[in-house]
């Protein structure tokens, strides 16, 4: 496991979180090397979503400290603008701007947010369509988009502000089957190109592929981690090889 | 187990041809479809026809145009007393129609009222249509309303002078709702986002109270109060005119109607577009003018419009601090002696000019709905 040093791109010590009454995360310490492909995984309501939305402080964490790019996350507008800048999110239900093209989806932050101008702009945001490999629809809306599409649009947009880190919310699971792979061979090639990823995913096939480390959550805890291999092949816990057979099961 | 082989992919055909109903098909099927469809049809048909005979022979075939004059240049309604009311007496319009329409207005000066109307209409129009919406817009919405203050109030450029009280009619009519509406809408929106802030509850609290308190009063009183007990309150010698305090009166009472329209557009909107201009790092007013309020008052255009009809009508109520609007107006039309029999007539004037305000925008509402629903189709 990597040490929690100066150069990783993500350290968590001790992040707690309570919704209420509800404790969803315990103790949460991890850390996310540069580069490091990072997959976490879990049964359905143990807090993946709300550990990696805490990372860009869609969430506010109550205790711990989170450390992103050497800034660390408190109430300072300032840290956050620059986290939110570096950090590009991609969602389970894509989250496009329906009102907006798809162009203007991939330009607005570039534009508003880096204050770029938007010549450039629509030249970065068209060489990433072609990237995730639909160029040709930059000129319609959302809406007239198959759910593959939209998700590689959210990605191409994430990847519009040059983000340092890209976190996953279970980018796949609101596809049918047929479209899961287009929107994984992009965040493949991702991976390939060295980015920093955090992705809650239950694609095992992805996580062996891609994953340095895969961390498995349960019950707002870190169950286990490890590489892939180690993971799937020689299970340590009970909860985990209970969650495995059951993923197994439903594939 | 073998598999059957049940259908081969084919060339697509055709879709078929709609079977397109004749005019007595249509007929058949919707208005004589059954025997009680077929009574409910011949009935309503009955009434609305006897209604709409009644109607035009009073309107224009028993009615009196104009009437005559007597030796002394008065105009002496014998000619309409004759019909007894079974025919209209336009002459009463064609008489007082200029009263009507600008009320105390100097008669020499009306012509800048008639110049002011035109303003108006032609600012909508502009307003109306999406070639125009960009920055420019504004900077003619001021320019237009300068010039009609200038021509309202006159004293420059040779202008003669005309004071407020004297102003009345389809202007004041005008300025009150449009006015009215062009600070109340930008006071909504905020109200509304006021209302929704999570991190600043002393301004979601102000704004609370405040949609809480107006919404709580009938326009009549806040009329009132601007009237009659506001002026007690202000300092000697600080003392807005009638007109403006109506106009706050207005606005404010209008402002909180329309934040609650707005605040429901907001509430509409999925968590995630939130969210996601959260993670793109807008910041707070870019998010809310980029990609909240665009959506959110998109999908309210048709309450949102409704509210406008509606105040647009109530300005009317500005009577009741004797403000010369274009109903204050018809009414002091009446009070003539020989046109008090003819008030029907007046106020089915009055109606049809209100008709025509409020048909025009409901009917633009519908396009703009149509319009900007095309592209977000989800
Ligand atoms: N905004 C919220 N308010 C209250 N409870 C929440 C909220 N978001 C999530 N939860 C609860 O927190 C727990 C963890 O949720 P989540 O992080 O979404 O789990 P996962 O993504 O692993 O399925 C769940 O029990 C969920 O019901
Ligand atoms: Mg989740």
């Amino acid at each position: 496991m990597t040490p929690p040093d100066a150069g990783a791109a993500i350290v968590l010590d001790k992040v707690n979180k309570w919704f209420g009454p509800l404790h969803v995360l315990r103790d949460i310490s991890m850390s996310v090397g540069l580069k490091e492909k990072i997959v976490i995984c879990g049964p359905s309501g143990s807090g993946k979503s709300t550990l990696i939305r805490c990372i860009n402080r869609l969430e506010v964490h109550q205790q711990g400290t989170i450390i992103v790019d050497g800034t660390e996350l408190t109430d300072d507008l300032r840290a956050l603008d620059t986290i939110r800048r570096d950090v590009g999110m991609v969602f389970q239900s894509f989250n496009l701007f329906p009102h907006l093209t798809i162009l203007e989806n991939c330009t607005l932050a570039p534009i508003w947010v880096r204050k770029m101008p938007k010549a450039e702009a629509e030249a970065v945001a068209m060489e990433l369509l072609t990237r995730v490999k639909i160029p040709e629809q930059a000129k319609k809306y959302p809406g007239q988009l198959s759910g593959g599409q939209q998700q590689r649009v959210a990605i191409a947009r994430a990847l519009c502000m040059k983000p340092k880190i890209m976190l996953f919310d279970e980018p796949t699971s609101a596809l049918d089957p047929e479209m899961i792979k287009e929107v994984l061979d992009t965040m493949i090639s991702l991976a390939e190109d060295g980015m920093t990823m955090v992705c809650v995913t239950h694609e095992m096939g992805f996580a062996r592929q891609v994953a340095d480390r895969v961390i498995f959550m349960d019950m707002g805890e870190i169950v286990e981690s490890g590489t892939p291999h180690e993971m799937f092949e020689n299970p340590q816990t009970d909860r985990l090889q209970l969650f495995l057979s059951q993923i197994l099961r439903g594939h | 187990m073998s598999t059957t082989v049940n259908h081969i992919p084919m060339p697509a055909r055709a879709e078929p041809k709609l079977l397109s109903l004749g005019p007595l098909e249509w007929a058949r099927t919707n208005l004589f479809g059954s025997i009680w469809s077929s009574l409910v049809t011949l009935a309503l048909g009955y009434f609305t026809l006897k209604f709409a005979v009644g109607f035009i022979d009073w309107a224009l075939i028993k009615s009196v145009w104009t009437v005559q004059s007597d030796a002394a240049g008065k105009l002496d309604p014998t000619a309409c007393r004759i019909v007894k009311g079974e025919g209209a007496c336009w002459a009463v319009i064609w008489d007082k129609y200029r009263f009507i329409l600008f009320g105390r207005y100097p008669y020499d000066e009306q012509w800048r009222g008639a110049i002011v109307i035109a303003l108006f209409l032609a600012l909508f129009v502009i307003s109306a249509m999406r070639r125009f919406w960009r920055k420019e817009l504004a900077y003619i919405w001021i320019a237009i309303l300068t010039t009609i203050g200038v021509l309202m109030w006159g004293g420059v450029f040779g202008l003669v002078y005309v004071p407020q009280d004297l102003w009345g009619g389809l202007p004041i009519t005008l300025i009150l709702s449009t006015f009215g509406l062009a600070f109340a809408f930008p006071l909504a929106v905020l109200v509304a986002l006021g209302r929704r802030s999570t991190t600043l509850p002393a301004v979601k609290f102000i704004c609370v109270v405040y949609i809480v308190l107006i919404r709580g009063v009938p326009l009549i009183s806040l009329l009132f109060m601007a009237s009659v007990m506001f002026p007690l309150f202000m300092p000697v010698g600080l003392n807005p005119d009638k007109l403006l305090r109506a106009q706050v009166a207005i606005i404010l009472f209008a402002a909180a109607f329309l934040a609650e329209v707005v605040r429901g557009g907001l509430q509409s909107l999925p968590k995630g577009q939130y969210e996601a201009a959260d993670a793109l790092g807008l910041t707070y007013w870019q998010k809310m003018g980029q990609i909240i309020l665009p959506q959110a008052l998109r999908t309210v255009i048709p309450p949102l419009v409704n509210t406008f009809i509606g105040f647009f009508k109530d300005t009317s109520l500005v009577l009741i601090i004797g403000i010369f609007d274009l109903l204050t107006s018809g009414k002091v039309a009446l009070a003539e002696p020989i046109w008090q029999a003819y008030s029907t007539e007046v106020y089915l004037m009055l109606a049809l000019i209100y008709f025509c305000f409020c048909f025009a925008m409901a009917r633009y509402s519908r396009g703009l709905e149509r319009e900007l629903g095309r592209s977000v189709r989800r």
